[in-house]
């Protein structure tokens, strides 16, 4: 067989898959988003705004605290592990963190649902400790439980990446400034991490764009107003079966999570033509 | 004080101050350590362990701290051959098992070419496959499910083993180019020249060699297919009932034992794959990873 042909057959069916099954009801829900009864338009978008400004406030600033969290954990986790000086803490650290990176997301959320609730186990840990007194004990299972539930499933997974990125870093700088007596935290934050920025980004950005898509955690933490848009996207659909607004709403989060990648690709980018350079 | 220290040329004295502000500020770091680690460990190990709970309390009201009875007949119930959790796991696991034999026979042959032939565009076609994981998928799914039910597919296992699939392709894809990217071309230029054909190099130097890697991929697509939730509740539900969607649908009703016996199905190979994970991915197949 001709050589040059062997490679795109032999790739087509995979691309055929991605193209058919994701590209293609991506596309149509970009369009069908302003398709409405009355014609083409803006008015999904106008309702989605009406209805659900809060909720997409609420989401935008959920899934961004969840983000600046895991990044200063992930820091935090990965810099202890390349600058620890006690080997047991180090090793015990390494075995501990990452125990949450494959758990599903529907898991962290029944598991979170017990834990976190009024008579969960943190509340009667603290009441236990006598750190609180029994009636100040109060549900978490809210915005904050989605935080909670977010930065515990998705700090593994960028921490994993940043701790890579750590441990293959030079040491040599790392040793010179340490010689001349900067502390560790200003290691860390001057020297390892402007170098481990890339991994940090990618890291963020899968899961700012996984966050934006969970629907099983904020239906399970949050059973109340404000909510994410994607319980309101399964509302929309699942009660009235109302794909405009829904899909307007998708059309939202879809742009809110391109500035994200755009930001991203711009540092890929950037990064690349450091390193042609 | 590190300034009046530098400033002492007495050495003496200033190794006694430091041996006396030496031992206070190390048990103090010992113990700063301890409690951080303590908490963390709390952190991750607490909701699991009240989840644990919840699988064996036959009864536990507010506001007792501990369950009031402890007992396996919710399992017995979870388990029982009219239990909807049999069906459930075995729905999870044959789509799963799909998902896998589909992922591998797409990414297999798209893994060699895309590792070893020449391929116009090959950059972008790598990152095609990542535009799943590019994109928010729940807005995707609904529409798959829209378009599905039109042709029939809503609400059947080859729906849900298609969305699975999609989903699962981007790793597949990238850890098989890798694998393949791996295999010395040394070893598959000297069967060539030892007279074998390329159909035979492929079956029996290049695919064994890229094989602990493809099986790591199979793995991670059949976890993946296993914990979904978003794709299966547009596409299969109510029809094809998977373990996740048993779990949402136990917790949102408010069966706690049910919804947490479930999860504890879940988790164990979600954390068995955690712990083993490095051992599958070598490192010279991660360092290929994106390449």
């Amino acid at each position: 067989m001709n050589q040059r042909a062997l490679g795109p057959i032999l790739v087509a069916p995979a691309l055929a898959m991605v193209v058919l099954f994701f590209v293609y009801p991506l596309a149509y829900s970009l369009i069908s988003a302003f398709w409405s009864p009355e014609g083409w338009g803006w008015a999904n978008f106008i309702k989605a705004y009406e209805l659900y400004r809060n909720d997409i406030v609420f989401t935008v600033l959920i899934i961004a605290l969840s983000t600046a969290l895991v990044g200063v954990f992930s820091i935090a986790i990965g810099g202890y592990l390349v600058l620890g000086e006690n080997p047991r803490s180090v090793a015990i650290l390494k075995w501990l963190y990452r125990w949450p990176l494959f758990i599903p997301f529907v898991v962290a959320g029944q598991v979170m649902r017990t834990f976190l609730a009024k008579n969960g186990m943190l509340n009667n840990t603290l009441v236990g400790l006598e750190l609180i007194e029994p009636v100040s004990a109060v549900s978490l299972l809210d915005w904050r439980g989605i935080v909670i539930t977010f930065v515990w499933k998705q700090t593994p997974f960028v921490a994993l990446l940043v701790a890579g990125a750590m441990a293959s870093l030079d040491r040599s700088m790392i040793e010179a400034a340490r010689n001349l007596g900067a502390s560790r935290l200003r290691i860390l934050l001057e020297i390892i991490v402007p170098q481990v920025r890339a991994s940090l980004t990618v890291g963020l950005t899968l899961s700012f764009v996984t966050m934006m898509s969970v629907l099983s955690v904020p239906l399970m933490i949050n059973a109340q107003t404000p909510t994410t848009i994607t319980a309101n996207m399964a509302f929309r659909i699942n009660s009235y079966g109302d794909y405009g607004v829904a899909n307007a709403l998708g059309v939202i989060s879809i742009l809110l999570t391109s500035g994200v990648a755009w930001l991203y690709l711009r540092q890929a980018s950037k990064d690349k033509s450091r390193a042609i350079a | 004080m590190s300034s009046s220290v530098l400033n002492t040329p007495a050495l003496p004295s200033s190794t006694a101050t430091h041996l006396t502000t030496w031992l206070p500020s190390r048990a103090l770091r010992l113990l700063l350590r301890g409690l951080a680690l303590g908490l963390l460990a709390f952190a991750v190990f607490g909701p699991l362990l009240n989840m644990l709970l919840w699988t064996v309390a036959e009864s536990w009201f507010f506001p007792n701290k501990l369950p009031s009875a402890y007992g396996f007949a919710y399992w017995g119930r979870v388990f029982s051959p009219r239990g909807n959790a049999v069906e459930s796991l075995v729905n999870s696991v044959s789509i799963a098992v799909g998902v896998v034999v589909l992922s591998l026979s797409l990414a297999i042959p798209a893994g060699y070419a895309l590792a070893r032939l020449k391929l116009p565009m090959r950059s972008l076609v790598l990152l095609m496959f990542l535009v799943p994981q590019a994109f928010p998928n729940l807005p995707v799914y609904m529409n798959i499910a829209r378009l599905f039910y039109d042709v029939g597919l809503n609400g059947t296992y080859l729906g849900v083993v298609l969305v699975h699939t999609v989903h699962g392709l981007v790793y597949a894809i990238w850890i098989a180019t890798a694998a393949f990217a791996a295999v010395d071309h040394a070893l598959e230029e000297a069967a060539r020249i030892s007279g074998a054909g390329p159909l035979r190099t492929f079956s029996d130097i290049t695919l064994p060699l890229a094989m602990p890697g493809l099986m790591a991929s199979a793995v991670f697509v059949f976890l993946e297919s296993l914990d979904e939730f978003t794709a299966t509740f547009f596409v299969g539900a109510p029809e094809v009932n998977t373990l996740p969607l048993l779990l949402y649908t136990a917790s949102a009703g408010g069966n706690y034992q049910i919804a947490s016996i479930t999860a504890l199905i879940l988790l164990v190979p979600s954390i068995g794959f955690m712990l083993v994970v490095e051992r599958l991915l070598r490192a010279d197949v991660l360092a290929k990873v994106g390449q």
